[in-house]
């Protein structure tokens, strides 16, 4: 029997899938909770772009960038929050301990939350991209695959600060609960949601270009605007992406072993 | 030495220091296999921190834990399968029902026959008429008797109990024991209990580790224990070992 703490079972991955789901789906407001703030969001700014394209040759022209922006920044920020939620749920349950002294290897804890993070990021999404459609003809996913290499950029940002804040919490439990809803807006002006990068100062852009996410939504406005999807964009992203995972699994693991020392597993307190 | 001679739990100059004080300070014991040992000792003497060294939860500042021949918690997958346990520090999810929560950990652990151990153990444990109540709806004593059941769910070969009866009424504390004497007997585990319920560790552990300020004071058999205080009950001794007369007594 393979023993390290490489070893994956795709056995207890799924158990902590299930956990997840059974939980999701034994609470209506967590469902409800899941699409409400998505929706509220796409909504208001849909009406700000219908207001301002119509006194505004520059924005008639770029129809849906506003909604396209709030639709991928909800990918890049749900989904870490889904990530970071569902973590949290175990340090709320005080169950960390349970899961900690079992078998399941911290890879195989991380894998789950990645497919919770998926999963809760559909239920909120799926449907608040067809109001787009309903209220403002706006049509994500007429993007096509350029909307793919959008999605997985986003999605593994999302996960490399979720996996960063699973590490904070493990080590400094509830305390640097804050941290779970509030470190992704940190990246909402650097990453250049609602205006190009250029409008940055000079030294500020050089900070923008370093995160994966300012490549995704220059590429949107591309596409929006000038009809172009540049790949280039998405693989500088993808190359970035791939830096940052490998340091938040590396933080990660760090924590962890921290925590171990400091014996904040078991409590989980703050 | 054979196999079988090897100490199920090899604890050797354990110490765990946090910045501001010493939990466990150089404790070195073993726990033979398919024995029951109490840990006794007040708040603070260090049981918890110790227990959560065996299980890989904390890692030493200096010394080793050896569980089952793996070193904590350097190897602990080796070994994480064959232990188990049971505390009040942590929960089962609420909002979980008890068959779901049985069945995500018998997953984690790699039961072969789910349903067939969940139905064996809600038998045993008296827990099939709540097994699809949610978990956070339950009594103090159907928690524990849940809990129970989690610790049971991979039949450990090292179980760690840290009071395990705590919060109980003395007639659910009672079945508890006998539940738990019961597996002993069955399964030949090793167990190790945190208690500070004497009549609790009188009963069911053939030795006693006594515990303060993170060192161990005295380690004997209860009958051992009671010889040499010239005392009627453990109580009484661990009275003796608090209150510091345990010294001047055993001398």
């Amino acid at each position: 029997m393979n023993s390290s703490g490489l070893e994956f079972s795709f056995n207890r991955t799924a158990a902590m899938v299930r956990r997840y789901w059974y939980l999701l789906i034994s609470s209506w407001p967590r469902l409800l909770d899941l699409i409400y703030w998505p929706a509220v969001q796409m909504l208001m700014w849909g009406f700000l772009q219908l207001y301002v394209s119509q006194n505004s040759s520059y924005f008639a022209n770029a129809a849906g960038v506003f909604i396209g922006a709030v639709l991928l920044w909800d990918i890049l920020f749900r989904g870490q929050l889904g990530f970071s939620i569902s973590f949290l749920e175990e340090m709320w349950a005080r169950n960390l301990g349970n899961l900690m002294m079992s078998p399941l290897r911290p890879a195989e804890f991380i894998a789950a939350l990645m497919v919770m993070s998926i999963v809760r990021l559909s239920i909120g999404m799926i449907p608040v991209t067809f109001l787009a459609i309903a209220f403002f003809g706006f049509n994500l996913w007429s993007m096509g695959l350029a909307l793919a290499a959008f999605f997985v950029n986003l999605i593994l940002t999302s996960w490399a600060i979720g996996i960063f804040v699973a590490g904070l919490l493990l080590r400094n439990g509830l305390g640097a609960e804050s941290m779970a809803w509030t470190i992704m807006f940190l990246f909402l002006p650097l990453t250049c949601v609602y205006y190009p990068v250029a409008v940055l100062p000079g030294w500020l852009q050089y900070v923008a270009w370093a995160l994966p996410p300012t490549y995704v939504f220059e590429g949107m406005r591309a596409l929006l605007i000038d009809h172009v999807f540049r790949i280039d964009l998405m693989l500088e992203a993808l190359a970035f992406n791939v830096v940052l995972f490998a340091g938040a699994v590396f933080a990660f693991l760090k924590l962890l072993e921290s925590a171990r020392a400091q014996g904040t597993l078991l409590q989980g307190a703050d | 030495m054979d196999a079988s001679d090897s100490p199920a739990i090899a604890v050797d100059n354990l110490v765990k220091r946090y910045k501001t004080a010493t939990a466990v300070d150089g404790i070195s014991f073993r726990l033979a296999a398919g024995t029951i040992t109490g840990l006794l000792g007040g708040n603070g003497a260090g049981k918890t921190t110790t227990i959560a060294m065996i299980m890989g939860l904390v890692s030493p500042t200096s010394g080793t834990v050896q569980v089952l021949g793996a070193l904590m918690p350097k190897q602990r997958y080796r070994v994480l399968h064959r232990m188990n346990f049971e505390s009040p520090y942590v929960d089962m999810p609420m909002r979980l029902t008890v068959r779901q929560n049985l069945s995500v950990f018998a997953q984690l652990y790699g039961v072969a026959d789910i349903d067939g151990r969940i139905a064996t153990l809600a038998a045993a444990l008296d827990l099939t008429d709540f097994l699809d109540r949610p978990a956070g709806k339950l009594s103090a004593g159907q928690k524990t008797r849940v809990s129970l059941a989690k610790s049971l769910l991979n039949k450990p070969d090292v179980l760690l109990l840290d009071e395990p009866t705590a919060s109980l009424d003395p007639d659910t504390a009672d079945w508890v024991r006998t539940r738990l004497e019961r597996y002993r007997a069955e399964s030949g585990a090793t167990i190790l209990l945190a208690s500070h319920n004497m009549n609790e560790v009188e009963r069911m552990c053939e030795r006693v580790i006594i515990m303060k300020k993170g060192r161990i004071e005295d380690d004997d058999t209860p009958a051992g224990l009671l010889a040499r205080y010239s005392r009627e009950t453990l109580e009484d001794v661990f009275l003796d070992v608090a209150r510091g007369r345990d010294r001047e007594v055993a001398q």
